[in-house]
């Protein structure tokens, strides 16, 4: 009978997901109907992008599963910090990114016709084979981003559609396996951008923000009502584990935890304390660096020159810290009530030991009864996800047919239609990829993930800033920012993944995108100073006075 | 008003190390948030606060330059070789 009630509410969750789908599809149809046919309306959308839809595009990329599986996940884990490391400083960075590096970089596009960030790296730095470094690089930093999308995304399908098939994926408890989950987003996206370009990427990603952020409400107030309330899910956790109600801890957060552990094992109490954590100073205040990667993500530079007005950057400047509050905030108290809340037998909801990225989905699964409920706000989850792998796809085909094949082979005479086509075919090439790399690494942690993809963007961010502010930054200077970044990050990223865990990786204390933004502005200043400046007719095209 | 702007943006990242409030998990705003988390949920509001006065203020592009902008078409870019 019970097994029978969790087949249908799966399925149930499961043609809620589908239908949610199929209207993606659709949505790309309509804007296949807008397109121009030109590769200009394919990688930019003409240029004519509004605020609104500006937006919802820039906030909707930089929302994936990170902010949700990954925000919930790492509140779990390590507590409230999560929202001070990643939220407020991203909500200040955000905006001062798109405020002086967005409308400075659209004015550019939209003077010279650039269409891909390394077109402007190219006549900037006066090196015709910038690209030919950069592009690697790019494409090697946003897989992970990729990655986090479809592993998050494909954990939440399958959790939410227990039951489904018990018989066919009696594994997976008959839920949608991961492989399925992960192949129906890959495909759903590939459909709507293959179609709709950038504008079909725009107008999914309006809709499925706007999706998010509502469902993502609704799936709090769900949640904390089956908890008894905020107020009471949050008391829950200051008596069993107070110390996930702040940053830092004390001498007492350890002997309560003690105290509380001996109750437990003696059978006193149901519910198992988790062992306080912490967040170093240094580590919650290097947190500062990582939303520099927006500066440098090669998707949101493409959305930047869809805007048709630098007037269209003012929503987002305001609205940004705003929306990715009322995303954030919702999923990081549910991480951290998932730490202490329990069902009516007194058994944690969340069992010690559970993966993080599968803390929100089993919460959704627990106390989220209704199936269609269920459904729609895991299609709010991966609308956050999808929103996120349209833009990524869409500019990394637009890399690949401008800067790599348009410019090295074709020497810039590709006809539209022919750049049209490489650019979706190098996507499925890409999507094919990412799809392979999540079944092989689909326990990774989401936020770990994260993190080190943000920190490359991150490091590279001196690069877009010296470019536009600082007229003496040179060619080589340039190519020693990247070699820097490339080098000293390498370095660190193999000397953290010996690490085990959960554990964050420092050095000296620090958090590693420190070091490198700093080894690499060092790299820059000093290199472009020893190299010959660069040309008036350089300074004349890209500073107003030369 | 410029200079303001700056120095509300500088008080926005020093506020962020609030080392006053992270051996305390009391009081619940609204019964439910920590105190830690609502400080950092203000920064965020702080941070639209100071976006607004910045395009108040500070906005980099002025109305004729951006009207000339959106009229202008320029070509898609067709990169000149470099060394």
């Amino acid at each position: 009978m019970i097994a029978q009630a969790a087949g249908n509410s799966g399925m149930v969750s499961l043609v809620v997901i589908v239908c949610y789908m199929v209207m993606l599809i659709a949505l790309g149809y309509f804007a296949s109907r807008s397109f121009k046919g030109t590769s200009a309306d394919y990688f930019v959308a003409s240029r004519g992008i509004g605020p609104f839809v500006l937006l919802m595009s820039l906030f909707g990329t930089t929302m994936t599963a990170f902010a949700i599986i990954g925000s919930s996940g790492e509140a779990y884990n390590a507590g409230i910090g999560v929202y001070g490391k990643m939220v407020s400083w991203s909500g200040i960075f955000h905006s001062f990114c798109f405020f002086l590096v967005g409308i400075k970089l659209w004015r550019l596009g939209k003077q010279h016709g650039y269409m891909t960030q390394i077109q402007f790296f190219r006549d900037r730095f006066e090196s015709n084979n910038i690209g030919l470094l950069l592009f690697p690089i790019l494409v090697g930093l946003i897989i992970p981003y990729l990655l986090m999308g479809v592993i998050g995304g494909a954990t939440a399908i399958e959790k939410i559609t227990t039951g489904a098939f018990p018989e066919m994926f009696a594994a997976t408890k008959g839920g949608l396996p991961f492989w399925a989950g992960g192949l129906m987003m890959c495909v759903v996206v590939l459909i709507y951008i293959f179609f709709g370009g950038v504008r079909g990427a725009a107008w999914a990603n309006a809709l499925q923000t706007s999706i998010f952020v509502v469902l993502g409400i609704v799936m709090f107030v769900v949640i904390a009502n089956k908890l008894g309330g905020p107020a009471a899910a949050t008391e829950q956790v200051a008596k069993y584990n107070p110390s996930y109600l702040k940053v830092s801890i004390s001498e007492a957060d350890h002997e309560r935890f003690l105290a509380q552990q001996a109750a437990f094992e003696a059978g006193e109490s149901k519910v198992q304390p988790r062992e306080p954590e912490a967040i170093p100073p240094l580590i919650f205040l290097t947190y500062m660096f990582i939303p520099f990667s927006v500066a440098m993500f090669p998707h949101l530079f493409q959305h930047w020159l869809t805007a048709k007005s630098a007037s269209s950057f003012k929503l987002s400047v305001v609205m940004h810290p705003l929306l990715m509050m009322l995303t954030w905030l919702p999923c990081v108290l549910i991480g951290i009530w998932a730490t202490s809340a329990t069902m009516p037998d007194g058994s944690l909801v969340i069992p010690i030991g559970t993966p993080q990225n599968s803390v929100l989905p089993i919460m959704i699964a627990k106390l989220v009864k209704s199936p269609i409920l269920g459904g729609l706000v895991t299609a709010g989850v991966l609308a956050a996800i999808m929103s996120s792998l349209d833009s990524q796809f869409m500019c990394l085909g637009s890399i690949f047919t401008n800067d790599i094949v348009g410019h090295y082979i074709a020497h810039e005479k590709l006809s539209d239609n022919t750049k049209v086509l490489l650019g979706r075919g190098f996507i499925v090439v890409i999507v094919a990829i990412t799809y392979l790399l999540a079944l092989q690494l689909r326990g990774a942690s989401v936020f770990k993930l994260g993190v080190w993809c943000f920190t490359g963007f991150a490091s590279l961010a001196p690069l877009v800033f010296g470019a536009l502010y600082w007229k003496r930054l040179t060619k080589m200077g340039a190519y020693a920012t990247i070699l820097t970044a490339v080098a000293v990050g390498g370095y660190l990223f193999w000397d953290a993944s010996r690490l085990e865990g959960t554990k964050e990786p420092t050095i000296f204390g620090v958090m590693p995108v420190a070091l490198i933004f700093a080894a690499s502005t060092i790299a820059m200043f000093v290199v472009s100073l020893m190299t010959p400046a660069p040309s008036h007719a350089t300074l004349k095209k890209f500073f107003k006075n030369p | 008003m410029k200079y303001l702007v700056y120095l509300l943006f500088l008080a926005l990242v020093l506020a962020h190390h609030d080392f006053w409030w992270w051996d305390q998990h009391r009081p619940f705003i609204f019964g439910t948030i920590p105190v830690g988390l609502a400080w950092h949920v203000g920064i965020s509001l702080g941070a639209a606060f100071v976006g607004i006065l910045g395009i108040l203020f500070c906005w980099p592009v002025d109305d004729d330059e951006e009207e000339a902008l959106i009229e202008s078409a320029a070509p898609p870019s067709q990169s000149q070789e470099h060394s």
